[in-house]
């Protein structure tokens, strides 16, 4: 168990060397640079030229990246071209918006997502099978923005339900300590910035949920599909036990164990997703933090920023694959 | 077939009353709270007013930012020695109550306006005005990057010492200011200048508190290996002492900028309690956002959504006068261009009025000369070529030369201005047109940065599309930027025909009496579009939006705009 964590702790070494990689090159690529985007329209050859100098972005891309991994081997991640804020700072800032958003919007997947797709295959091929699959198809195929666009339209703009923007409103405040603002108003005993908190969490995280949705729907019902299929389930049936009990201690139990990487692998699309989520929704999370550095040109931040989410990635899966042994007792035994 | 049709129906019914039932939770809690624009909009004076801007603020220290969103909020906080009158670019007293030169216009002496306070207490004198001329002068290391003090190098030069790494000029026009008694603050110039004057209106020249600026270490910081200035006081982040209707309250990244009425202003008093500034980078968000009242504003308003909020009583769109030109560039020293002739064949080929009604959605003008008419020095007066494809052939006919008349013709891409919004279209109809005026067109495109315009500045294109946006209200501004000096994009450093113009710039720009300036300026720009170094051929209006209870917003050319006028109707 303890060689298995060590073993992919040390995976992350070259993932995260291929990721640095990767990333220090491609935004080299993007025409323009900071010292461009920077001066904007006014500069001359001469004022991006001494900024480049300045930024050390005139030397060898290879003489950039040694003092890169350089900074990094001291944990400094550098300071943002554009606020002048440490990236490690602002990253401390804004990652509790992503997260609080990835779990509302993860926990909304999981508690329509496994209803759905169980209660599918329980009545296959009857209405709820095909209400569950067109619920898959739209979830699936619609793009982000534009759900994220259409709710604002309807639950905002029209109806005037929710609020269209931000995590909170402007006229509600309380003290940030953990940037978790649910659990900032929690920790304040502010029940009205509670709900206020909540009422903004409710569209970007049906936005940011609906493709985990559908696919741990479609998972989920072609797993028990599977299992309930199988010799045990008759046999549990067989001897009498109450549906109920069978569905859940026989079925769901060991049909969990394909959902648990599917959501696993949900936690990428959950990150990348909250790019597109937060900008629409001006969620100042590190999905538009991204955004607007790669606008700028914003190396530090880039790279930075990428760098944290494929740590956060690789934990991820690691502890999805520790969970496998508490799923399935067969995996715990092999090393 | 009918039940398949009912099993497939039935399930959509089925999501759509799933999303409705999923968010209903949503509907029971709204109605405990309010919704925002019920609360901020109550009780007419007063009030608050929130208004997004696209991005965060860098820092909120006037010397050391050029961006429009570090600005907004620090014209609100800060002032100038000049002010503008509201929605001109002309200049009038701010917190220098007026303001005398020497004969040869190099000693300013400015009055001091007296009973005026800081944020902080501290009352504003002579002395506290050249503390800041000083720490300004004498900026160094990455202070003294373009990045930062832009402005000061526009208008002022260089710095005390000269790092030639740093990007900034050698030569300062500044000398040194002294206060000779608590009100008279006299500023000397190393060489004539009249232009820093209305240029003392931008908010790159605000005057900060002193004692604020040392005990908050506005000057402190270090340069990090990537070689970016991080600065470690507080002052440009929590503590921006200035003089202005408003003062400082709380800033948290990416969420919101406050800013409440300071109740010990010199002037007449705000009249809103609070101005909250949200970042709001997404154009379809921010008029959402206006739509469900949780802002009362937002600028950069995008064209296409102009008439949806047109449309919607409870919403207005406020114009900016126009403060940028988009001109057809020509390089006077190569043939054929060096002969007038054939600049004017293009002038009258050019269907700038086209160009005008089909791609700026009517938020433009088209452009006589080579800068706003909102600037002093506008000339009425000047030549003007309105299209006459005939007229055109004919000039290239006394030219010596028979149509067509071949003409490289660039435009850039992966660019969208203000002044230019789509590039290739715009090219494409003053192309058409000029094809129709005898000449053949060859074009060209480059991508906007750094190719296009590292080969405008080499003095590469012949005939090109470019544009510029004002830093502020001063003729000299625009076509001092132009034309003073000899410059490759216009040819004019192998071509002298432009000299007369350079030397009417120059003494323009020495002139100390404003009358006389403003004369020399329209003279300036007869000559210029008598010699045509190319066609300028639109200004266009930028918007702002307001929820329609918000009233007495005065937009400004220059964006100089101070909530301290706004009421909540």
């Amino acid at each position: 168990m303890l060689r298995f964590v060590v073993r992919r702790l040390l995976l992350l070494i070259p993932i995260l060397i291929g990721v640095s990689i990767l990333v220090f090159l491609w935004i080299r690529a993007l025409p323009g640079g900071p010292a461009a985007a920077l001066l904007g329209e006014r500069a001359t050859p001469e004022a991006v030229a001494a900024l480049e100098h300045q930024y050390g972005l005139d030397q060898p891309t290879y003489v950039q990246y040694g003092k890169y991994v350089e900074q990094l081997a001291t944990l400094e991640f550098g300071n943002s071209s554009t606020s002048r804020q440490p990236v490690a700072t602002e990253f401390r800032q804004r990652f509790p918006a992503t997260i609080e958003l990835a779990f509302a919007a993860g926990f909304f997947a999981l508690i329509v997502g496994i209803p759905l797709g169980f209660f599918a295959a329980k009545r296959y091929q009857g209405v709820v099978d095909h209400t569950s699959l067109v619920i898959s198809l739209i979830g699936i195929s619609t793009p982000i923005f534009f759900l994220a666009l259409i709710l604002k339209y309807v639950f905002a703009v029209q109806l005037g339900w929710l609020p269209s923007v931000g995590r909170m409103s402007v006229l509600i405040d309380v003290p940030h300590p953990t940037n978790f603002y649910l659990l900032d108003a929690i920790l304040a005993r502010n029940w009205e910035a509670f709900v206020d908190v909540s009422k903004h969490l409710i569209l970007p995280a049906i936005a940011l949920g609906s493709i985990p949705l559908a696919i741990i729907a479609r998972i989920t019902r072609a797993s028990v599909l599977d299992v309930q299929n199988e010799d045990y389930v008759r046999t549990a049936q067989a001897k009498g036990l109450a549906p109920r009990s069978v569905d859940f201690s026989h079925v769901l139990r060991n049909a969990m164990l394909p959902i648990a990487t599917i959501i696993g692998l949900q936690v990428g699309l959950l990150l990348s997703g909250a790019v597109l989520t937060e900008t629409v929704f001006a969620f100042p999370g590190i999905g538009s933090w991204l955004v607007d550095a790669i606008k700028a040109r914003n190396y530090p931040v880039i790279q930075g920023g990428v760098l944290f989410i494929a740590i956060i990635v690789v934990f991820v899966n690691l502890l999805v694959d520790l969970s496998y042994g508490f799923l399935n007792p067969r995996i715990r035994l092999s090393k | 077939m009918r039940g398949k049709l009912l099993k497939f129906a039935l399930p959509l019914v089925a999501f759509l009353a799933l999303i409705a039932a999923g968010c209903g939770g949503g509907d029971n809690e709204s109605t405990g709270g309010t919704a925002p624009s019920e609360t901020t909009g109550g009780g007419g004076a007063g009030g608050t007013l929130v208004f997004a801007g696209a991005a965060d603020p860098v820092v909120l220290d006037g010397a050391l930012v050029s961006d429009g969103e570090s600005l907004r909020v620090i014209t609100q906080l800060f002032e100038t020695l000049v002010a503008l009158k509201p929605g001109t670019t002309e200049p009038e007293p701010g917190l220098a109550e007026s303001w005398s030169a020497n004969d040869d216009g190099t000693v300013w002496t400015f009055k001091i306006r007296q009973g005026v306070k800081f944020h902080d207490g501290t009352d504003l004198d002579a002395a506290a005005v050249c503390f800041n001329f000083d720490r300004w002068y004498n900026f160094k290391g990455s202070f003294q990057n373009p990045s930062a003090t832009y402005y000061w190098q526009v208008v002022f030069g260089g710095f005390s010492t000269f790092n030639p790494d740093s990007g900034a000029p050698e030569e300062s026009l500044y000398a040194s200011c002294e206060a000779s008694d608590a009100s008279t603050a006299v500023i000397t110039l190393t060489k004539p200048s009249a232009t820093f004057i209305p240029a003392l209106s931008q908010q790159a020249f605000s005057i900060a508190s002193p004692k604020a600026l040392q005990e908050f270490g506005a000057d402190e910081g270090s340069v990090d290996a990537d070689g970016i200035f991080h600065p470690t006081g507080t002052f440009g982040t929590e503590h921006p002492v200035g003089t202005g209707p408003f003062q400082f309250v709380s800033w948290t990244r990416g969420d919101r900028l406050v800013v409440e009425r300071f109740d010990d202003y010199w002037g007449e008093k705000a009249s809103l309690d609070q101005v909250i500034f949200r970042p709001i980078a997404d154009n379809a968000a921010r008029l959402q956002a206006l739509q469900t009242g949780e802002i009362q504003g937002y600028d950069l308003v995008e064209p296409q959504d102009i008439p949806t909020i047109q449309e919607n009583g409870d919403l207005q769109v406020i114009d900016r006068p126009p403060f940028n030109v988009a001109y057809v560039g020509f390089n006077m020293s190569m043939p054929p261009l060096d002969d007038p002739k054939v600049r004017q064949a293009l002038a009258y080929g050019l269907d700038r009025q086209g160009v005008v009604d089909s791609f700026y959605g009517g938020r433009a003008e088209v452009a006589k000369e080579f800068m706003p008419s909102s600037v002093e020095g506008y000339a009425d007066d000047v030549p003007e070529y309105t299209y006459d494809p005939e007229k055109s052939k004919q000039l290239l006919q006394e030219a010596g030369l028979t149509p067509p008349v071949k003409i490289d013709f660039w435009y850039p891409t992966d660019v969208s201005r203000p002044y230019m919004p789509d590039p290739k279209r715009n090219f494409e109809a003053l192309a058409a047109s000029l094809e129709k005026a005898g000449f053949a067109i060859t074009p060209h495109s480059a991508p906007w940065s750094p190719d296009y315009l590292g080969k405008s500045d080499e003095g590469q294109l012949q005939v090109y599309l470019l544009g510029w946006t004002g830093d502020y209200g001063d003729a000299d501004n625009f076509i001092g930027t132009f034309f003073q000096s000899p410059q490759k994009q216009w040819g004019t450093d192998k071509n002298d025909e432009m000299k007369p113009v350079q030397d009417l710039l120059a003494q323009a720009e020495a002139e100390p009496k404003q009358a006389k300036r403003i004369e020399l300026y329209q003279e300036a720009n007869r000559q210029i579009m008598t010699i045509l170094p190319g066609v300028p051929y639109a200004h266009s209006s930028p918007a702002l939006a307001f929820t329609a209870n918000v009233k007495g917003y005065a937009p400004s050319p220059t964006t100089n705009e101070s909530f301290a006028t706004v009421t909540l109707g």
